[in-house]
């Protein structure tokens, strides 16, 4: 494809890119000192004061928000049930290793082959360190963390038609846009053209600052030297003995960093969601599913599909057949239910639910994701190439490279997230593929960005969310105009039945979302028990 | 614009709106026709054309390659043999609008594609309606 010819770049030009690229730092931390942006809304433990009497509920969806609901409901004394479709704890917070198999939509089987100690995360594989709810539930259920790796300064930024195909190391790119607008906005300056914008005392400080910024050097030049190096990284870095001394390297021209776009992928490490410290489970993301199966224990009914909800003055009963006995139609009765089955599954069931609340299930598409974990024989991104966790991006259809963020400097075999689209056309294209063929693809598209893929690969799994079984999908996607005339509607209790999921928050495709949404439904429900 | 807003926000979700303001990547990355049709649409678009094409490598994401869709907690259709195909206008609104859980994936397919995976659904599967839609139909269906 031609990429259309760019025209010089004018100072105002930039200077609204800069106002982009700032202003979301200077956004955030207004809003931090007002007291928003920095938390998820997570008040602590909630409690929930008064005796419900033996009320029973049941909670549809063993995932994060199901048994978060499950766990405080028990705990305030309710008489508790959960029914979950899968044979397993947790939803989409899964974690597949070797001898784990699932059957997508569609009859494809896959068998994760990783070596024992490997696994994927194929649904959520991050937690922001301001999602105080999913990480105080790690805390009380003894989840262990570690760090999770966002920005990897040697990890590798990579457009397919710039750099003649080369990926940069995320730290060029960084350190050379960021030197050169900085001498660009210091000549500015000196040329008396912030004025209007500046005043004469700040523009001394501003100099100075954009020196320090940029890596400039003592005439607010961005050049190769030693100060640029000392951010960009060396063309030879310096060691010890003879012949030791360092070598800066060329930064690259602002004219190819701003045609390449790569600067674009920079705002991912600046966004909230994505500012460190992030973290993960150790071993996996299931820790967290798990540790909440344990502690709710027997109260949990897998393999069990739900196929009506029902409402009436006096309680609710849900209809589901058991996976073994499919024709057995089975029945469960309580005196309030929390469901937390995705809307995607949601819409196409009977619920007895009042129009607006139904209007609502039914306004929420699910977007797509894939996401393929592939295994090495050996970690060759770390042995040749220095790249400790974090993450490379690409805009081939594979969307990024993520690096294992444990086990580091081990010898032997090594497991990456070799793929990771969501949303966009291509996302479809890749799960419309066998996932055989949409490993290789990966695998060949991985390999323009490391050689080493051909002769390293060793297996792979592909995990396509929309023919998940349990989803149809990956996520909710809410635009402005449904949530504003269907969301509340979702979030209302409906007779007896409240609706709670990442769906049903304003943090969607993220755990905590799922998590403060049940906290929210079992404190309403619990008022309205009380109540009554 | 409102394909814009709703692909920004989606991938927003997950991966960053920077990430998704990614240059269009090279033709070298979608090769149409050349392994099994399989195509890569590099940007905000599908670049397959005709319906045989769309269907293939994006329809049968969850309708599945025969048209018969799957089932699991909850149902993609089956669209063999489905009387809800018989007004064309049905699978119209729902290419161009979405249904529950289901995209609008018109949004990222012009009017001539919308129309020409609409009457390629209409036409196999053990479907053969005749009333062919147009372009201009497809148009007139867009929210």
């Amino acid at each position: 494809m031609e990429r259309e010819p760019v025209a010089a770049v004018s100072r105002r030009d930039l200077l609204s890119l800069i106002g982009t690229v700032a202003g979301s730092a200077a956004m955030y931390q207004a809003m931090t000192s007002l007291g928003f942006a920095a938390e998820s809304g997570y008040k602590g433990p909630i409690k929930l004061d008064g005796d419900p009497k033996g009320a029973t509920v049941l909670i549809l969806g063993a995932g994060l928000a199901g048994m978060t609901a499950a766990l405080e409901l028990r705990n305030a004394g309710y008489k508790v049930r959960v029914i979950e479709f899968n044979s397993r704890p947790g939803g989409r917070n899964w974690t597949l290793r070797g001898g784990d198999t699932f059957t997508e939509l569609g009859g494809h089987r896959q068998t994760c082959e990783f070596e024992q100690g490997h696994y994927l995360n194929p649904g959520p594989w991050r937690i922001p360190y301001h999602h105080r709810g999913v990480l105080d539930y790690c805390r009380r259920l003894n989840v262990a963390l570690e760090p999770f790796v966002q920005l990897n300064h040697n990890a590798l930024l990579h457009a397919s038609n710039a750099f003649g195909g080369k990926p940069q190391r995320i730290r060029e790119i960084k350190a050379d846009f960021q030197g050169h607008v900085s001498e660009l906005l210091a000549k500015a300056t000196q040329q008396d053209r912030l004025d209007e914008a500046v005043s004469k005392q700040d523009q001394e400080i501003l100099l100075e600052a954009l020196r320090n910024w940029g890596a400039l050097d003592a005439n607010h030049a961005y050049k190769t030297n030693l100060i640029s190096a000392s951010v960009r990284g060396h063309a030879k870095g310096p060691g010890g003995g003879l012949g030791a001394a360092p070598v800066p390297g060329d930064p690259i021209d602002l004219s190819e960093i701003l045609r390449s776009r790569l600067w674009r992928y920079l705002q991912n490490f600046a966004l909230l969601d994505f500012q460190t410290t992030m973290f993960q489970p150790v071993g996996g993301m299931d820790a967290i599913g798990k540790a909440f199966a344990r502690e709710l224990g027997e109260i949990i009914r897998y393999d069990a599909k739900v196929t009506r909800i029902q409402q009436d003055g006096a309680g609710v009963t849900v209809t589901y057949t058991d996976a073994s006995k499919p024709d057995a139609i089975r029945q469960e009765k309580a005196d309030w239910c929390v469901c937390t089955i995705p809307l995607s599954i949601l819409s196409q069931l009977e619920v007895d639910v009042g129009t607006p609340m139904k209007a609502a299930i039914d306004a929420v598409p699910y977007i797509a994701s894939v996401k393929i974990g592939l295994q090495f024989k050996r970690r060759f991104w770390e042995e040749d190439e220095a790249i400790y966790g974090g993450i490379s991006y690409t805009d081939l259809p594979i969307g990024q490279i993520g690096y294992p963020n444990s086990g580091f400097n081990r010898s032997g075999r090594g497991v990456l997230l070799g793929a990771y689209l969501i949303g966009l056309p291509s996302t479809y294209e890749f799960t419309a593929l066998a996932p055989s063929e949409r490993i290789a693809r990966a695998v060949e598209f991985g390999s323009q960005i490391h050689p080493q893929y051909r002769a390293e690969f060793e297996n792979g799994v592909a995990v396509a969310w929309n023919r998940m079984p349990f989803t149809l999908g990956c996520a909710g996607y809410w635009t402005e105009a449904a949530r504003a005339r269907h969301y509340d509607n979702l979030c209302q209790i409906d007779g007896r039945i409240a609706l709670a999921g990442e769906h049903a928050s304003h943090i969607p495709a993220w755990q905590e979302g799922a998590v403060l949404s049940a906290l929210d439904a079992v404190t309403r429900l619990h008022q309205r028990v009380i109540k009554s | 614009m409102r394909l814009m807003l709703w692909v920004r926000s989606a991938a927003a979700l997950a991966v960053g709106a920077a990430l998704l303001l990614a240059t269009p990547a090279s033709d070298a990355q979608s090769d149409p026709g050349a392994q099994a049709g399989v195509v890569f649409s590099p940007a905000l678009r599908f670049t397959e054309q005709g319906g045989e094409s769309l269907y293939r490598n994006v329809c049968s994401a969850c309708h599945m390659m025969d048209g018969r869709g799957a089932s699991g907690a909850g149902t993609f259709p089956s669209l063999a043999g489905n009387s809800k195909l018989q007004a064309a206008g049905y699978p119209l609104y729902v290419v161009t609008n979405g249904l529950h859980g289901m995209p609008p994936l018109g949004a990222f397919m012009s009017d001539e594609q919308v129309a020409a995976v609409v009457n390629y659904v209409r036409t196999h599967f053990g479907n053969s309606y005749q009333d062919a839609v147009t372009a201009e139909d497809a148009k007139a269906a867009r929210p």
